[in-house]
């Protein structure tokens, strides 16, 4: 393709993503491992690289309030966070998924408080899951970079906020190669931002965020749900369009040697590129397995999950997150997804990783040979722990 | 010019009638003078409370400008970026008014939870009014004490018992802690005086940066008064010095009001509910501990208005 390859942390590739979408407003807060890409894009403005108004806050919760007042101003609004931070603009964020207002949003992923740990987990990701934003999964620089040009196109379409999350650190801090497509292109890509309504048009004064009683609140609600299932039908068409300048295909899962696997581990993020040099490895030993990459987490793609996982003998569901007095929150989504299958696979858990405790290939292989094996029977549904 | 009240009864007016706030209530002469100083090319943000509830229930709406509800302790980082995207897409030429930019917010929501926000707003430079309707107390919740509750306030969460007279705290400055961001104007108004509210918002509006303004805004339900003495009542904190006016332009203090013969605070609180108990005879030193923190205050102000800048 037309793309130049370039060698960058998961951070800057978000950040030059940013600059080439050259949003209007970028409130900023600095937190670790998010830092990088807000420094990086206050350099670009340092250097009259972008045009965007930066606005340094003085907290989490202001940048997502400031990000709430200019989107609901007419303005295309990015910014980053991670951890204590996604935890600290909690209030805001169901404000800006209720006004229905296209926020784009770089997480980092990182263990929250306490004990205190800046490494990572999603833990804090996991936490803002049900609040209304859509949440994409970026394994590496070159899918966080794409998936923030992919998260302002479908934000826009559907008038919905979209997390871009990738993982603390591994991903955020670790220089790789990936390939970035031109300026034009990103721009013709995302298209201008012009919405119908909004504040600064002082000849048709509207009321943004009205109270609203028993009577009407509901239906509100109903609708953001619509409008968040909207999701599904839009991006496959958005991640088309993407497909067509760069040749890169994203669909609400990544399938990696699934069609005919024994047993399949369904992970996120970083740790999928792990599982996938596993499974080259056992497949070598004629092995069966494969990996289930999960890029969209919210809305939930549960059809397309239980149609890649139903045909398996076994499947393992790896969390970096803990759920406290339950089980893992993706294990209890993958068994949800699958409970109206006609076959289901066994499904197992395992919670690891958090605030940044490495996993191993071997430790990978070991979970996959137990499941090969259903040798971990008695200890089915609850939560096993990969330490 | 100032404004004469024929003109100022002319003038457009864009905060509708029919909206819910109580009878007596000050805050809908408050926003509805500082509006029409501000005019029609103006967006608003308001912070949870009880202009939010009274004024905007869905689906209909009080405000005849475009209006922003968010929460409770974010009005200033919400017009700070709703200011943030006007200059952005002003600079595309993507819009072409000048826009004013005013965010009012009650007590609670500026001097508690709000003041971070708030500060970040001032700090930070946005050319926006904060309006801060101060009646003393949570009311929209029923009456707690805030930070600007004033000393000995009975509220529901400072009841008056056999041990506590109510609030035994003084309230914040807030209009002080506003000024030392270095902010080009901030003003003390009381909703009585239409005119010299009517003036400081047009000199708000047209500051070269963040403005402040403190309005006071009798409560009738909470404060335990007539509905008919909002004005009487405002006018009263003013000439006993509990409230006085006065404005800081570009670092400089200047008295707007000098009451001519010193009233006593009794006569501003014996209308009050929520001050009766200060007139009880065994009570006498809460009255008397009252009345010296307003002498200092006012004695405090006189200083500074005088250029005496290091009276603090």
């Amino acid at each position: 393709m037309s793309g130049k390859k370039v060698a960058l942390t998961g951070a800057h590739a978000a950040a030059e993503a940013m600059k080439q979408i050259n949003p209007d407003v970028v409130p900023v807060y600095p937190i670790t491992p998010q830092t990088p890409i807000i420094e990086k894009f206050c350099y670009f403005k340092a250097e009259g690289q972008v045009d965007a108004e930066v606005v340094l806050a003085e907290s989490e919760h202001s940048v997502m309030s400031i990000s709430v007042g200019a989107s609901a101003a007419g303005a295309r609004v990015m910014t980053a966070s991670a951890s204590q931070g996604i935890s600290l603009m909690n209030e805001v964020l169901s404000v800006a998924s209720g006004m229905r207002l296209p926020i784009i949003m770089t997480v980092v992923n990182r263990s929250i408080s306490s004990p205190l740990n800046i490494h990572c987990d999603q833990c804090s990701t996991m936490n803002v899951r049900d609040l209304g934003w859509i949440q994409l999964f970026a394994e590496n620089p070159q899918e966080a970079y794409d998936f923030t040009i992919i998260a302002t196109k479908l934000a826009e379409a559907i008038n919905m906020p979209v997390m871009v999350c990738q993982d603390g650190f591994i991903t955020s801090h670790c220089v790789e190669m990936l390939e970035i497509i031109d300026d034009k292109k990103v721009k013709g890509f995302v298209g201008k931002y012009n919405p119908k309504e909004h504040l600064l048009d002082t000849s048709r004064p509207l009321t943004f965020g009205a109270w609203q009683l028993p009577n009407t609140y509901m239906e509100t609600k109903i609708e953001q749900q619509e409008a968040i299932n909207r999701a599904l039908k839009e991006y496959p068409k958005v991640a088309k369009a993407f497909a067509k300048i760069t040749g890169r295909n994203y669909a609400f899962v990544e399938k990696y040697k699934t069609n005919d696997a024994d047993a399949i581990m369904v992970a996120t993020c970083s740790t999928a590129g792990t599982v996938k040099a596993v499974i080259d490895r056992m497949r070598k030993k004629k092995k069966k397995v494969g990996l289930l990459k999960i890029y969209m987490l919210r809305p939930f793609p549960k059809t397309e999950i239980a149609k890649a996982l139903e045909k398996a003998n076994a499947v393992c569901v790896l969390d970096r997150a803990i759920n406290f007095g339950a089980e893992a929150p993706l294990y209890t989504e993958i068994k949800n997804a699958l409970f109206e299958s006609k076959k289901k696979p066994r499904v197992e858990s395992r919670v690891f990783g958090l605030g940044g405790r490495d996993i191993f290939e071997e430790q990978i292989e070991a979970v996959f040979n137990s499941i090969l094996s259903n040798q971990n029977k008695e200890k089915k549904g609850g939560n096993v722990y990969i330490k | 010019m100032a404004a004469n009240i024929k003109e100022f009864a002319e003038m457009e007016s864009y905060f509708a009638p029919g909206h819910g706030s109580c009878s007596g209530c000050g805050f809908p002469m408050i926003v509805r003078t500082v509006l029409k100083a501000a005019g029609k090319n103006t967006v608003a943000c308001i912070a949870t409370g009880c202009l939010e509830v009274t004024t905007t229930q869905y689906p209909r709406s009080s405000w005849k400008i475009p209006c922003i509800h968010s929460l409770f302790e974010n009005a200033g980082a919400t017009i700070s970026g709703v200011e943030s995207a006007y200059r952005a897409l002003k600079k595309q030429g993507k819009i072409k008014d000048n826009i004013n930019f005013v965010a009012f917010a009650g007590d609670g929501g500026t001097y508690d939870i709000g003041l971070q926000s708030l500060s970040g707003m001032l700090e930070r430079g946005h050319k926006a009014v904060f309006v801060l309707y101060d009646n003393g107390a949570y009311m929209n919740t029923g009456n707690q004490r805030s930070s600007g509750t004033p000393y000995a306030a009975k509220t529901s969460t400072t009841p008056v018992g056999s041990v506590l007279k109510g609030n035994m705290l003084f309230r914040k400055d807030i209009a002080r802690i506003a000024a030392a961001h270095n902010i080009p104007y901030a003003a003390q108004a009381a909703v009585h005086d239409w005119q010299d509210l009517f003036e400081k918002a047009k000199k708000a509006f047209a500051a070269d940066g963040p403005a402040f303004l403190n309005v006071l805004s009798p409560c009738q339900l909470n404060w335990g008064t007539k509905t008919d003495l909002a004005i009487e009542i405002s006018r009263l904190a003013v000439n006993t010095k509990f409230w006085p006016l006065y404005e800081i332009e570009n670092g400089v203090w200047k008295l707007s009001y000098k009451p001519q013969t010193p009233v006593p605070i009794s006569e501003f609180l014996k209308h009050q509910k929520r001050f009766r108990h200060l007139l009880e005879p065994e009570n006498k030193k809460y009255l008397e501990k009252m009345q010296a923190g307003i002498d200092r205050e006012w004695g405090l102000l006189e200083k500074q208005c005088a250029g005496e800048k290091n009276g603090v």
